[in-house]
Order: C-alpha cells, then structure tokens, then sequence
C-alpha cells in the first residue's frame, strides 16, 4: 500500500508512546542506574563506570548461562519448526476436524506457564506421573531432578509440548491461504509431493514461519517458569537459563550492579538476534510487494 | 475412519471420499497417513492434561498409594477445597481482573497507533516501530526489580492495575504488530470515501473502520488475554496480597504435611478453563489470527 506522509500521525502513536515509556524507558533507566553505579547500602550510590560490565563479561557464570540458554534455543528451534511443519501439512483442511484440532492444539498454548511447569512436574516423577512411571517400569532410569541429560530432554520435550503447536497454527494458516489453483497447476505438471512442499507451500508458508521462528526465539531466549518450576534450573546448574540465573542474582543475592550489567547486555543479545530477523522479515514483505 | 456428513462443505478438498473402490483405494493411504500424525501429536498433546484431570479427581491416598491409570475412588473434594476456599477462589478474580483491564488499556491504545502505522508515513515511524516490537523482546526478568522500585514508588504496588500496567509492555507491541497486519488488508479508499461523505476521524474509525478488521481485533484481544494470562513472573513480583494471581496461589500447596497433589491438579485443570473457553469462542480465526493478519 502506498502511504501518503503525514506528520500528524504522531498523535495517533502519542498514547501508546506514553504507555510504554513508562512501563519501559523508566524501569530501563534504573536498570542503566544500577550497572553503573555501586552501594554499600543505605541507599548511597557512587559511580562505578563499567566496572560491573568488565566483571560480567570475565565471569565463567554469565558465558555458560549463555551458551546453555543458546543450545537451548537452538534445539527447540530445530525441533519445532520442522515438527510444525509436519503437523500443519497432515491437518484436516476444513469441517468439524479441522476446529476440533485447532481448538485441542491451542490449549497448551493458554495454560499459565507455571502451570505448564507443575504439569510435567507432576508428569515426570517417578511415583506419581504416567511419564516417569512408565519410563521406570520399562528399566530406564530416568530422574529429571537429579540427572544432567533427564533433566534437559523433560526441559525440552515440556517446551516442544508447550509451543510447537504456535508453529503449527501458523503455518496452517499460512497453507490456507494457498489457492487451489496452485496445486491444481501442480497436479496437472505431475509433480511430485517433495516439489510441490518445495515450490508451492514453502515458499507461500516463508512469511508466517519467519513469524514463527521470530516469536519462538524471542520467548525460548526469555524461558523462565516453566524449567524453574520443573528443575529449579538443577541438578547443579545444568538448566540454569539466562533469565533463572539473573532472577537468581537480582531478586536472591541482591547484587544489583552485576545484574543489572547482566540485563543490559542480555537484552542486548536478544535485540540484536531479533533485529536480524526482523530485517530479514521486511525484506521479504517488501519482495512480495505488500 | 466415520463418513461424517457435516464435512461436506470440506469434502471437496478429500476428494475420492465418496466414489468407489479403485480411486478411493490409491487416495486412502495419504488421508490415513495424515490421520495418524495428528492422533499421535493430538495424543503427546492430551496425556500430560490428562493426567492432570486424572490426578485432580483422586484422593491423596490414592495418587501416593497406588498407581492407577483413572480414579478408582471418585471424588470432588479437590474442586470444592478451591471454590470454597476465599483464598483460592480469590487467586482466579485477581487474575482475570488484570486480564481484562489489560485487554482493554492494550486495544485502546493499539488501535489507533496501528491505524496511524499502516496508513501513514511519518517522521521515525520505522524506528518507532521496531523499538515498540523490542519491548516485546525485553525478557520480564530484566523489568522485574524495576517495576517493583517504579510500581511501589507510586503506590500501585499490590493492585490490579499495576499489574495490568506491566503487562502492556510486552502486548501493547504485539497488539501493535497484529493490527497494522489486518489494517493494511483494508484498501484505502474506504478511507477516503468516508471522509468525503463527511464522516469526521473518530466517528469513521468507529462506525466504519473497526467492524471491518474485528477480527484482527479480536485476535489482538485474543493474544493480549493469552500473554496476560500465562504469565507469571511479573504478576508475582507486582502482588503480594490483594491482587495476588491464581498461579501464584498455586505454590500455597506445599504445607507441612507435603505436596496436596490433588488440590494442586484440581488448581491447574481450573486454570486451563478460562483460556479453553477462549479458545472455543475464536476457533474459526485461530489460524488466520496466529498468522497475526499477514497472510
């Protein structure tokens, strides 16, 4: 569409400016206060310069909740992207199956995330849940509170659960809107099922899945409840993901300096990621001349 | 598979349904492919929320005792322990108090920022757009302690719309995001034309504009509900007592006898209400929704 320009746009835009600069800017800058400065308490401050920054970036405690929180984020990725695909190519079209699928698959997505949590908590041990029960009972020793490698694959297996369906819904909304035409065109070529995934409904499905790929990795990046209630980020460390080890600084020992350093440059990682998605993202809008 | 009659205004996209054996018979092996990935995946779906149900409906004796696959023993009690207890019960009001009024303040907001991004051009409209989107990206746990400081500083710290408030910051952004996706679907000269039959800006956009994207409108309401009401980490830093949410009531079942499993079971099925009840009413726009209008 062709946008006329209008500067007094900006009234429009002026509340939702307000809104988010004080739920934002304001908790922002005292956050930018904080990884500056330093107390003894009493609240008396005195600068720190980048002090909490250069004591970050050398702690061992901050790289590996990062590259525990990447390899998290990047397997998820891997695991629901494709097994959404799959789903969404095998849904019913249309009629009472359709709606029917849809509405028990979006489910998961509604349900509070501590829930989720206590959900494959309860799921995964050993005495009372179907998963740790059976898992035993079949002679595989499975402690996800105790055991490195249990303890990831619940994490995981609870987050492909809880989202792979967003990635569904997504690109069945994206088959949908495909014209018959196309794969009647398709039929009439002879092509196979490989080419009409490759050339038909991949290419239409590119927008929403960027989509989905965006939204995933911004939300795995920030996971929070659901491992903290499920491990409590144990055994050891082991799932201890970037926000459970700043809440655990922050809100726990209280160290504001260093944490707030460590937010700054969290978000920072966060933006850069998303604002390669997302240029990547208008660019193809802009291909498909929208 | 049961031959349904009320999929007939679907049936045309299976075809060989209804026609006899040859056809029928190379078509049917891909229907049934299909039927089996989505009961497989329906099923990964259903056995962790059917284990809930199964364990809110037991007595504790039962869930500890012995491991069975349905209650043997029948009861309610978990579900009546809730919705007589004013501190359980209260959780759920406070949670959808927040939500709504957080419905309300994102929609009213977005729409017309949404409005002004999808037809206008404007000085940092760009910018303006991806910093609104990077607020959706902020992790909750980096604004925690400073909503906190900020919320209490202006004496809203255990109240509603506090909570409301924090909220916003990640769904105004998305509200934002999926609007401008459905407004830029309505060709402009709807616009024009209301203008020159004298219809005044607020009045068009009332009258004319918004029943026209309602169902980008109630996909944002959708997603702001959802994003309200799944979260927790800012909801449980915000509250204390009055306002306190549902999720966090929830951590009340570690007593000192141990963990009530069947009061917590019961809690969450009781969570999973409200947002199912949603999901029932959006049903034929879940998927053009998800899609946040860009499709």
């Amino acid at each position: 569409m062709n946008k006329t320009v209008n500067q007094k746009a900006w009234f429009l835009v002026l509340p939702v400016l307000a809104l988010v600069s004080f739920s934002a800017v304001i908790p922002l800058m005292t956050v930018v206060n904080y990884s500056v400065q330093d107390s003894f308490g009493n609240n008396q401050f005195f600068w720190a310069g980048l002090e909490w920054f250069k004591e970050m970036l050398e702690s061992e405690r901050m790289w590996n909740a990062l590259w525990r929180q990447l390899a998290f984020s990047a397997i998820i990725l891997a695991i629901q992207i494709p097994l959404g695909i799959i789903v969404a190519l095998n849904m019913p079209k249309s009629g009472f199956w359709a709606s029917f699928c849809l509405v028990l698959m979006s489910l998961p997505l509604l349900i509070p995330w501590n829930v989720v949590g206590t959900i494959w908590q309860i799921f995964g041990r050993v005495d009372i849940g179907l998963l740790g029960y059976t898992l035993d009972a079949i002679g595989i020793e499975y402690n996800y509170t105790q055991n490195f490698y249990a303890a990831w694959i619940t994490v995981i297996v609870m987050d492909v659960w809880h989202w792979t369906s967003l990635v569904a819904l997504l690109a069945y909304a994206g088959l949908q809107s495909i014209p018959d035409a196309y794969y009647q065109a398709a039929k009439i070529d002879q092509a196979s099922r490989w080419a009409v995934f490759r050339y038909i409904e991949l290419p239409k499905m590119a927008g929403v899945l960027m989509i989905a790929i965006l939204l995933r990795f911004m939300d795995s990046f920030m996971i929070y409840t659901e491992p903290f209630v499920v491990t409590g980020g144990g055994p050891g460390n082991s799932t201890t993901f970037l926000s459970i080890d700043l809440v655990k600084m922050a809100l726990g020992q209280f160290d504001l300096g260093p944490a707030a350093a460590f937010s700054i440059m969290y978000f920072l990682v966060i933006l850069l990621i998303s604002w390669v998605f997302y240029t990547v993202m208008t660019n193809m809008d802009k291909r498909d001349g929208v | 598979m049961t031959d349904t009659t009320t999929s007939a205004p679907g049936s045309a996209s299976i075809p060989g349904r209804a026609t006899e054996a040859p056809i029928a018979a190379r078509r049917k092996p891909p229907i049934k492919g299909a039927a089996v990935v989505m009961g497989l995946y329906l099923l990964f779906l259903m056995l962790p929320l059917y284990w809930l149900l199964n364990m809110s409906l037991k007595t504790n004796a039962e869930i500890l005792g012995s491991f069975t696959l349905w209650p043997r023993d029948l009861t309610f009690a978990n579900y009546a322990t809730i919705l007589t207890d004013p501190s359980w019960y209260s959780g759920y009001i406070n949670s959808l108090i927040y939500v709504c009024m957080n419905v309300a303040i994102t929609l009213t907001v977005a729409l017309p920022a949404a409005y002004a991004f999808s037809r206008y051009h404007f000085m940092g409209d760009k910018h303006l757009f991806f910093w609104l989107l990077t607020n959706r990206m902020a992790p909750p746990a980096v604004f925690a302690l400073p909503f906190f400081q900020l919320y209490s500083s202006v004496q809203l710290f255990d109240t509603h719309i506090a909570v409301a408030l924090a909220h916003c910051l990640f769904n105004v952004p998305l509200a934002v995001w999926i609007l401008e996706g459905f407004m830029r679907g309505v060709p402009k000269e709807i616009d024009e034309t209301a203008y020159i039959d004298g219809y005044s800006f607020p009045k068009f956009f009332v009258k004319i504009f918004m029943p026209l994207i309602a169902s980008g409108i109630g996909v944002a309401a959708f997603f702001a509900f959802m994003f309200s009401w799944v979260e927790l980490l800012l909801s449980r830093t915000l509250t204390a007592v009055e306002a306190k949410p549902i999720a966090a009531t929830m951590t009340r079942t570690v007593g000192a006898s141990g963990v009530d499993w069947g009061v917590l079971a019961a809690a969450g099925v009781l969570t999973i209400v409200p947002g199912a009840l949603v999901i029932w009413f959006v049903r034929n726009y879940i998927a053009k929704g998800f899609a946040l209008g860009r499709v």
